[in-house]
C-alpha cells in the first residue's frame, strides 16, 4: 500500500532533493556565490521577468528566428532531398559537394552571418536555416528512396507532370517520415538559435542569460536556464505528439 | 599500358559518377571564382578562392592558424572522451537498473532537450573563462547521444539472455559485462560517433564565448575585423576537421563492428 503511494512521486524525489540542497547551500555557505543562486531567489527573478514582459518578448524572438530559419531550411532541404532521392544521377553528381559541405559545423557560420547581416533576426535565421537544411536534406532523400517503385511507375504510366507527381505520389508517401525529420529539425533549430544568441546576437533568451551572468546575477541566470529547459522540453514534446499523430493518420503503426 | 587495360574494367562503374560529382564541385568553385572576380558579390563578404587559399596557407605556415586548429582539436577530443565516459557510466547505471530508471529517468528526460550552449553562462560563472569551462560544457552537451545509445543497447537485450543470466546466477556486474555490453556495442558506437559531431560544435561555441586560443575565437575576431578571407579559411579548416574526424570514426566503427556482418 505504502509503495503504491510513493511510486508516482519517485521521479520527483531527485529534483526535489537537488533543489533543497541548492537552497540550503545558497542560503548558508554560498550566500555570496556568483554562480549558484537559491531556487527561491531564481523563482522571484523568474516572476519579475514574467511580470515586466521581457520573458515573453525574448522568448518570442528566439522562437520566431528558430521557426523562420527552420521553415527556410526545411523547404530548401525537402526540395533538394526530393530531387536527389528521385534522380540517381543528381544524387551522384551532388555527392562530393554535399559530403564536403555537410560536416562544416553550423556555428562556424555565426561570424559569417554576423559579417553579412549584422546583428538581429536575419543573421540568426540564416544560421538556423543552414543548420536545419542538412538533416532535412539527408532524411528527405532517404525517405524518397524508400517510396515503393510501383508508386513511381504509376506516376510514369499516368504521364504525370513533375509537380503533380510530387504532390500526389511522392509527398503523401513520405509525409510521415518528413515529420520525423521535422521533429529533429525543430530540436536543432532551437539549439542553434539559443547558441547564436549566447555567442553573438544580442537578442533573445540566450543573450538574456549571458547578460545575467555578466552582471553577476545568478538568480536571473538560473531563472533563464530553467526557462530555456522548459521551452526546449515543451517544444520537443509538442513535436513528438504531432509526429505521432501524423504517423497515425498516415496509417503507420505507432512507434 | 597493358596493366591499365586490365585495371580499367574494375574501375569503370566507379569513374562516371565520380567524374560528374567532381565536375559539379569544380563548377561551383568556378562560380565562386567568377562571382568574386567580376564583383557580383561584395569582397567584404565573399573573398575570392585565391584569397581564401592564401589566408589558409599563410595562417598554417606562420603558425597562428595551426596552433588554433590544434587547440580546437585537442579540446574537442578531450571533451568527447569525457562525454563518452559520463554517457556510458550513467547509461550503464540507468540501462541495467529499473530502480535507477524510476528515480532518475524523468529528471534526465527534462534536462536532455536543454541546448548545451545554454549551460555556457553557468559554466563561465563556475569555472571562469578557462579550458575547464569549455571541456565541461562539451562533455555535458555531447554526453546525451552516448547515454541514450547505452541505455537503448542495454534495455533491448533479449529477455531469454536475462533469464539465462538469472538461471546461472551470474553476478549483476558480470552479466552487464558478458551479456549487456556485447548487445549494446553497436548502439553505443553510433552514440559515440554522433557525440564527436556535437563535441566539435560545442567546442567552437565555447571558444567563441571564452576567447581561448582556438578556431572559434579566431573566427569571431576575423569577422569583427572584417578580414573575410581569414574567416573563410577558418570555416574551411572547421569543415576539414569535421570531415576528417567523421571519416575516421566511421572507419573505426566499421572495423569494430565487422563481427556483425558475418
Amino acid at each position: 500500500m505504502g509503495r503504491s503511494i510513493t511510486r508516482p512521486m519517485r521521479p520527483l524525489a531527485v529534483p526535489a532533493l537537488l533543489l533543497a540542497c541548492l537552497e540550503f547551500w545558497a542560503r548558508t555557505a554560498g550566500a555570496s556565490s556568483e554562480a549558484i543562486a537559491a531556487p527561491s531567489a531564481a523563482l522571484r527573478a523568474f516572476a519579475q521577468s514574467l511580470s515586466d514582459g521581457s520573458l515573453l518578448s525574448t522568448t518570442a524572438f528566439t522562437l520566431l528566428s528558430a521557426g523562420l530559419g527552420l521553415a527556410i531550411g526545411s523547404v530548401a532541404g525537402i526540395l533538394v532531398g526530393v530531387t536527389l532521392g528521385l534522380s540517381q544521377r543528381a544524387a551522384r553528381a551532388g555527392f562530393v559537394t554535399i559530403e564536403l559541405l555537410r560536416p562544416v559545423p553550423s556555428v562556424a557560420l555565426i561570424p559569417l552571418a554576423m559579417l553579412v547581416f549584422g546583428f538581429g533576426l536575419q543573421m540568426e535565421t540564416a544560421v538556423v536555416a543552414f543548420a536545419t537544411f542538412w538533416p532535412m536534406l539527408v532524411m528527405t532523400q532517404a525517405a524518397v528512396r524508400q517510396v515503393h517503385p510501383r508508386l513511381l511507375e504509376v506516376a510514369l504510366v499516368l504521364e504525370m507532370a513533375p509537380v503533380r507527381r510530387f504532390t500526389s505520389i511522392v509527398l503523401p508517401a513520405i509525409v510521415a517520415r518528413l515529420f520525423v525529420a521535422l521533429r529533429l529539425g525543430v530540436a536543432v533549430a532551437l539549439v542553434v538559435a539559443v547558441t547564436v544568441e549566447i555567442s553573438a546576437n544580442p537578442h533573445g533568451m540566450g543573450y538574456a542569460m549571458s547578460v545575467a551572468q555578466q552582471s553577476l546575477d545568478p538568480a536571473t541566470m538560473w531563472a533563464w536556464l530553467f526557462w530555456i529547459a522548459v521551452v526546449g522540453f515543451a517544444v520537443n514534446e509538442l513535436m513528438s505528439r504531432l509526429q505521432g499523430a501524423v504517423a497515425f493518420r498516415m496509417g503507420e503503426t505507432a512507434r | 599500358m597493358k596493366k591499365a587495360m586490365t585495371l580499367f574494367p574494375l574501375r569503370a562503374p566507379w569513374v562516371p559518377g565520380a567524374m560528374e560529382s567532381l565536375g559539379v564541385l569544380g563548377l561551383l568553385l568556378g562560380l565562386w571564382w567568377m562571382a568574386t572576380d567580376s564583383a557580383w558579390v561584395s569582397r567584404a563578404f565573399v573573398p575570392s578562392p585565391e584569397a581564401t587559399w592564401a589566408s589558409l596557407q599563410r595562417g598554417l605556415l606562420s603558425g597562428d592558424l595551426a596552433v588554433q586548429t590544434l587547440g580546437t582539436v585537442r579540446r574537442m577530443l578531450v571533451g568527447w572522451g569525457l562525454a563518452c565516459l559520463a554517457g556510458m557510466g550513467l547509461g550503464a547505471l540507468i540501462g541495467s537498473s529499473a530502480t535507477a530508471r524510476a528515480w532518475l529517468g524523468t529528471t534526465l528526460e527534462f534536462i536532455r532537450p536543454l541546448p548545451a550552449s545554454a549551460t555556457l553562462p553557468l559554466a563561465i560563472s563556475l569555472f571562469g573563462l578557462s579550458d575547464a569551462m569549455i571541456l565541461s560544457v562539451v562533455a555535458f552537451g555531447a554526453m546525451w547521444t552516448v547515454l541514450l545509445g547505452t541505455v537503448h543497447g542495454l534495455t533491448t537485450v533479449n529477455a531469454r539472455l536475462g533469464e539465462v543470466a538469472q538461471a546461472l546466477q551470474i553476478p549483476r556486474l558480470h552479466a552487464l559485462w558478458k551479456i549487456g555490453l556485447p548487445n549494446a556495442v553497436p548502439d553505443i558506437l553510433s552514440g559515440v560517433r554522433l557525440a564527436l559531431t556535437v563535441s566539435l560544435i560545442v567546442t567552437v561555441v565555447g571558444e567563441m564565448a571564452a576567447s581561448q586560443a582556438g578556431l572559434g575565437a579566431a573566427l569571431l575576431q576575423s569577422a569583427r575585423a572584417f578580414r573575410a578571407s581569414d574567416l573563410y579559411a577558418g570555416i574551411v579548416l572547421l569543415g576539414v576537421i569535421g570531415f576528417a574526424t567523421n571519416a575516421l570514426i566511421a572507419a573505426a566503427e566499421r572495423h569494430l563492428l565487422r563481427w556483425q556482418r558475418r
